[in-house]
């Protein structure tokens, strides 16, 4: 357990390096992080990055998925250091908080910056 | 499906396309609505200060409904016109999915309560629409909130708790419980969103 918050903690504080452009699409799509690639973990990172924090329930609107699922792909993101989960009670009942870490906004920046070269380098150059 | 094991005919590019669509409509469904403008509640609120003042000033009941349309006249103008300056300042979309999200919590309790004022005005039931226009703007600004930044929530109760107060008060408080909501709670919560998220 203590060597799974280690590593999160150091997934959150790792550097992410910009895609290299002259890198092809193939080589570049490899590079990919699967972690956030995922449609349902890249629809969480997505709308935790324009929220303070949301709750088990605004995910699982947002995300349009089950318990299980958000449960499953919420844990994956936590044990790479994207997001944190915070639990608590809201009066007498259970409310659980996500948050996007640093790492997770750098990671969800680095995956756009994929996606972005993916495309520039699909249209033919305009001089 | 991963991006780098495709079917054929389907290129990168498009699964890019597709990834970075979808990215964007994910954030504009699940964004708050931010361009509820604070200095803008604080000019509704200075407004709504001079109708409770000229209407405390009035006997006959259709004049001074009159006062308080006429402020609703300058300050719905200059709310709106906030709301779009704030929104272009911050980069903000107005009719994002939030914006019609907090739109269609708070206009149907607007309108409602425009309807209730005429019928209730048409009836003499002058001493209900004070009561009226608190407790249906509270319930707007209320569901409008759950689109929106949460002080809205309070501002929302607290404009419904003036109404409870100006329904079971007499005629005589109702500039003060107007002036209250509209101006003091406009001007408070006005202060406390142009502090905490922007003009």
């Amino acid at each position: 357990m203590a060597g799974k918050r280690a590593s999160a903690a150091r997934a959150t504080h790792a550097p992410v390096a910009r895609p290299d452009p002259r890198t092809s699409p193939a080589t570049r799509a490899a590079q990919l992080d699967r972690l956030v690639h995922d449609r349902t973990r890249l629809a969480i990172v997505s709308a935790l990055a324009v929220n303070e924090s949301l709750s088990f329930t605004e995910l699982r609107a947002t995300t349009g998925t089950t318990d299980g699922n958000l449960s499953v792909h919420a844990r994956k993101l936590e044990e790479a250091g994207y997001i944190t989960c915070t639990k608590g009670y809201d009066g007498r009942l259970p409310k659980t908080e996500f948050t996007l870490t640093d790492g997770g906004r750098r990671a969800l920046q680095k995956y756009l910056d994929h996606m972005e070269a993916i495309i520039r380098h699909a249209r033919p150059a305009r001089r | 499906m991963p991006v780098h094991n495709l079917k054929p005919g389907v290129s990168l590019n498009e699964r890019a396309i597709e990834s970075l669509e979808f990215i964007r409509t994910t954030m504009a469904r699940s964004a708050p609505f931010t361009a509820v403008p604070g200095r803008g509640g604080m000019a509704m609120g200075a407004v709504a200060i001079v109708a409770a003042a000229l209407g405390a000033r009035e006997q006959d009941d259709w004049r001074w409904v009159a006062v308080w349309l006429s402020a609703a006249v300058v300050a719905v103008p200059l709310g709106l016109l906030a709301m779009r300056w704030k929104a272009r300042r911050y980069g903000i979309a107005l009719w994002s999915a939030a914006g019609r999200r907090f739109a269609q919590g708070f206009v149907p309790a607007v309108v409602a309560g425009a309807i209730l004022s005429a019928a209730l005005a048409l009836t003499g039931r002058f001493d209900l629409v004070p009561a009226t226009w608190l407790l249906l703007y509270g319930a707007g600004v209320l569901a409008g909130s759950t689109a929106s930044v949460p002080v809205l929530a309070w501002l929302g109760a607290a404009f419904m708790a003036l109404g409870v107060a100006a329904l079971l008060t007499g005629t005589g408080w109702r500039d003060l419980w107007l002036g209250a909501g509209f101006g003091g709670l406009q001007i408070a919560f006005g202060i406390i969103i142009a502090r905490k998220h922007g003009g």
